[in-house]
């Protein structure tokens, strides 16, 4: 089970440039790993990172084995107008977690 | 016990033990990236812990249909403090537990829950969520209670005896040499002020216990199992040397 840690400010003034920050419980398995037994052990990795602020998207990026567990996104952007960001991790074996926030604009 | 320590004899009581102003977490020794996000509480990947231990808080789990919040009410109020009284006696069975052991007493006889394995996501998530409640307190003297003491002087012997095939005690690197280096890296002092802790070099959030076993690899000693009573002494011991210190739960190390 995911679990999902956002930070948006609630509340910002129209214009200002506000900081966001996202990070996902996951491990990350890179798929170059051996079992104890020998085995390949098959890659579980996120491979994708959205965020939409009322729809539309502010921000993406592509996830690869190299990125450490549990990854962490800290990116700006501007406070335009009231309503909610959208974060939307997805990856293999069907994972996806989405999360929202409220901000309030004025 | 100052005479003894002066010449150099062997004590029980160690003779580099660290004195009290010169006490300090290895936070202070980290790069100031790892403090900047063990202090972020949106950045610290231990959070991610406390927020799976504040569900299972309210989770009701076991025959008994029981909720942690059923009996204990919020743990902000309830169980701040609880983790700097930890390793405590418990006076039923004669012996001193571990927070994670008392969670899983809890389940067993409160919720009638199945205990649940050292070392699970669940039994982290839930100490590290109980120890949270008291970041910043400072870790209580565990020598106040009389009943501790036959166990943090077992702890004390296991942490000053030679083991394993470089023939190493605890205390040689983190009593003597704590202000040093090995391969690079600081020696630190063994406080156990951030437990369950983020270890980056894990990838993941751990127990003391988990620590201690690295430890024992390093040394090339056999280490104990979770949960055995060793470890518990140890704990114990350990707690002892911090105490004074604050509790900075989920710490984050490299």
């Amino acid at each position: 089970m995911a679990r999902a840690l956002i930070s948006v400010p609630a509340k910002a003034v129209r214009g200002e440039i506000i900081a966001i920050k996202a990070l996902v419980s996951h491990h990350m398995e890179t798929g170059f790993r051996h079992s104890t037994t020998g085995e390949l052990i098959a890659r579980d990795i996120i491979t994708s990172f959205v965020c939409r602020y009322n729809g539309e998207e502010i921000f993406r990026a592509d996830l690869f084995p190299a990125t450490a567990a549990n990854p962490f996104v800290a990116f700006y952007t501007r406070a335009t107008e009231s309503g909610t960001i959208v974060f939307e991790w997805t990856g293999d074996n069907g994972f996806s977690v989405t999360e929202q926030a409220a901000i309030s604009v004025e | 016990m100052v005479m003894a320590a002066l010449a150099g004899v062997a004590s029980p009581v160690a003779a580099g033990e660290i004195p009290a102003n010169a006490r300090r977490s290895s936070y202070d020794l980290m790069s100031r990236e790892s403090q900047a996000m063990q202090d972020d509480d949106d950045a610290n990947p231990g959070m991610l812990w406390v927020l799976e231990g504040k569900a299972l808080w309210r989770l009701k789990t076991g025959a008994a249909d029981k909720a942690c919040l059923d009996c204990h009410g919020e743990a902000s109020i309830s169980m701040r403090g609880v983790a700097t009284r930890y390793p405590a006696f418990d006076g039923e069975r004669q012996q001193a537990l571990d927070l994670a052991r008392r969670i899983n007493l809890c389940r067993k006889e409160y919720q009638n829950a199945t205990a649940l394995p050292y070392e699970s996501k669940e039994l982290l998530a839930l100490t590290t969520y109980v120890a949270r409640q008291s970041r910043g307190l400072p870790i209580a003297d565990p020598a106040a209670d009389a009943r501790l003491q036959p166990f943090i002087d077992a702890g004390r012997q296991t942490f000053n005896r030679r083991q394993g095939q470089l023939n190493l005690s605890c205390a040689q690197c983190h009593d003597d040499n704590w202000d040093k280096q090995l391969a690079g890296n600081p020696v630190t002092q063994g406080q156990v002020t951030g437990y369950p802790l983020y270890r980056l070099e894990w990838q993941g959030l751990g127990s003391l216990q988990r620590r201690m076993r690295n430890c024992m690899v390093g040394m090339r000693a056999e280490p104990f199992d979770y949960g055995a009573s060793e470890f518990v002494d140890l704990e114990l011991f350990m707690t002892w040397r911090s105490r004074g210190l604050a509790i900075e739960t989920p710490a984050v190390r490299p």
